[in-house]
């Protein structure tokens, strides 16, 4: 049995919304190099709607990936849905994580939890 | 695929192979039974200690001990020892910072039965310092267990001069030499060790087979109960056909060191030299006191899980130290021995060649490897930091 479902190597291999957004209002960092798992979130969000969010993440695979379906699942929708998005539904929209690499998914959600804050503390 | 896991397992040699499937087939016997049949087994058993007896240099094949691997084999010798220690009231034990994990928990779990245990610095190059040992031995010590080479950073400990400091001081020398016996000359007599590890599946034999030497005099304590097999000193019977092919892969690697030395020295230093070129990259352990399939790095700014995942979409089998490939949040205790921080070595790399490695297989792992360490690098905000000059890099 593979490690990670396919859905996970997917998003892993081939990661939607990578990289930097210039133009974000919002932007969050979570975890800390010394346990091997940095993410940081880029939003640009216009009349409550997520217009565009990018990531970077230094990580495990289960983290690129969690980063990767996290965007995915917030991109466009309304502010509120995206304050709503929780690690489960992270973990499940990827068919899954072994549970030693849960945290990815916490982490993927507080990274979208950081830059939501950060876009609201410089409204 | 390129497999450049060797220091995970190797690849059963055909010899190796051969032998076991043989005897499975026709010498299935018990070699406990008096009959012909369970006497051929017996036969076929003692040949294979006095061939790996010949391999080590021991002088007597009775001070050979079959287990089920190295880390049986680790767990026997150090709680032996400590145990004859504790009869006569030494109950201090010296070892290294970057043991396997074999040596390590064992010596946990004595220091939690009173046991006081001392681990020696490995240093930046990963090699101990005889004088220091020398320093750190004291009247109450039972035990000096040192491994032959690490199996992370596969540097050489200077065996032969620890041996000589502890046999000077009266203390039993152990050493786990799983990822040294048939890659590197071993010689229990010219190295002074009177205890060895070995696994056979480190070097072309089946899992599930070791041995432990202890030389004569040194009493071994059961970890098994059961049965008189291996002279009352592990129950259970032998798994004849694993052991023979662990002697036939064992000889053949013995008698082949030069040629293998030969072989991997130079494609090892054709790698190293090739991945040295990535920026902010450094090797791990000493260059030139090294196994000669050893090539350890750590790439800042990057994570070792997925490094190993993109190399095994292009083909190559390595490992890595990082917390995300040992299940903790830690990484590698070789790396933090020898100094690296904790953000450096989740970024490590091991890759231990074998033998049938080629001159285009090396350069397909440079380049795999600068390509894959680039695009992680591309989106990472650790190296984007380091970069940008927020944070200073390291290596």
């Amino acid at each position: 049995m593979a490690l990670y479902s396919e859905k996970v190597m997917d998003h892993f291999r081939n990661p939607r919304n990578v990289g930097v957004l210039e133009d974000a209002n919002g932007v969050g960092t979570v975890g800390n190099a010394k346990c091997g798992d940095i993410m940081k979130m880029y939003l640009k969000i216009e009349d409550d709607i997520v217009k565009d969010v990018k990531f970077e993440t230094f990580g495990c695979g289960s983290a690129i990936a969690s980063s990767s379906m996290a965007t995915e699942l917030i991109k466009g929708k309304p502010v509120e849905e995206a304050r709503k998005l929780t690690n489960k539904a992270v973990a499940e929209a990827l068919d899954g994580l072994p549970d030693y690499k849960m945290h990815c998914s916490v982490l993927a959600q507080e990274a979208i939890e950081a830059a939501l804050k950060d876009y609201e503390e410089k409204q | 695929m390129i497999y450049a896991d060797n220091a995970a397992t190797t690849k059963m040699s055909e010899a190796a192979i051969k032998t076991m499937v043989s005897l499975i087939e026709d010498t299935y016997g018990n070699p406990s039974s008096l009959y012909t049949f369970g006497q051929k087994a017996k036969e076929v058993l003692e040949q294979a200690r006095a061939d790996v007896a010949a391999a080590i240099g021991a002088e007597d094949a009775r001070e050979i001990l079959f287990t089920s691997g190295g880390s049986e084999a680790d767990n026997q010798a150090i709680i032996s020892a400590a145990k004859a220690g504790e009869a006569k009231g030494k109950k201090h034990i010296i070892s290294t910072k970057f043991e396997h994990h074999a040596v390590l928990h064992t010596l946990n779990k004595l220091e939690k039965e009173g046991f006081e245990i001392t681990l020696l610095d490995v240093h930046e190059d990963g090699l101990v310092r005889p004088e220091e040992l020398e320093k750190a031995i004291r009247e109450d010590t039972a035990l000096v267990t040192v491994m032959y080479a690490n199996n992370e950073i596969g540097t050489i400990q200077p065996i032969r001069e620890i041996g000589a400091i502890c046999r000077a001081h009266g203390v039993i020398f152990h050493t786990d030499a799983v990822q040294a016996v048939g890659h590197i000359k071993v010689n229990v007599i010219d190295d002074n060790i009177d205890m060895l590890s070995a696994s056979g599946h480190k070097f072309h034999g089946p899992k599930g087979t070791g041995f432990l030497y202890a030389k004569k005099g040194i009493r071994l304590l059961n970890l098994i109960e059961g049965g008189a097999q291996e002279r009352g000193r592990r129950a259970g019977t032998e798994n004849v056909p694993g052991i023979a092919a662990m002697a036939t892969a064992l000889k053949e690697s013995v008698d082949n060191l030069e040629n293998y030395s030969n072989t991997l020295t130079p494609v090892r230093d054709k790698i190293i030299a090739g991945l040295n070129e990535i920026p902010h990259s450094a090797i791990n352990g000493d260059l030139s006191r090294r196994v000669p399939s050893n090539i350890n790095f750590c790439f800042e700014g990057i994570e070792g899980e997925s490094l190993l995942l993109l190399l095994d979409d292009k083909g190559i089998a390595a490992s890595s130290g990082s917390a995300c490939t040992s299940g903790s949040l830690d990484p590698s205790h070789v790396l933090l021995a020898i100094g690296r921080v904790h953000d450096v070595a989740h970024g490590s790399l091991r890759l231990s060649i074998g033998e049938d490695i080629t001159d285009e297989d090396a350069d397909y792992i440079i380049t795999s490897v600068k390509e894959v360490v680039t695009y992680l690098r591309g989106f990472s905000p650790v190296w984007r930091d380091l970069e940008a000059g927020k944070v200073q890099h390291i290596l």
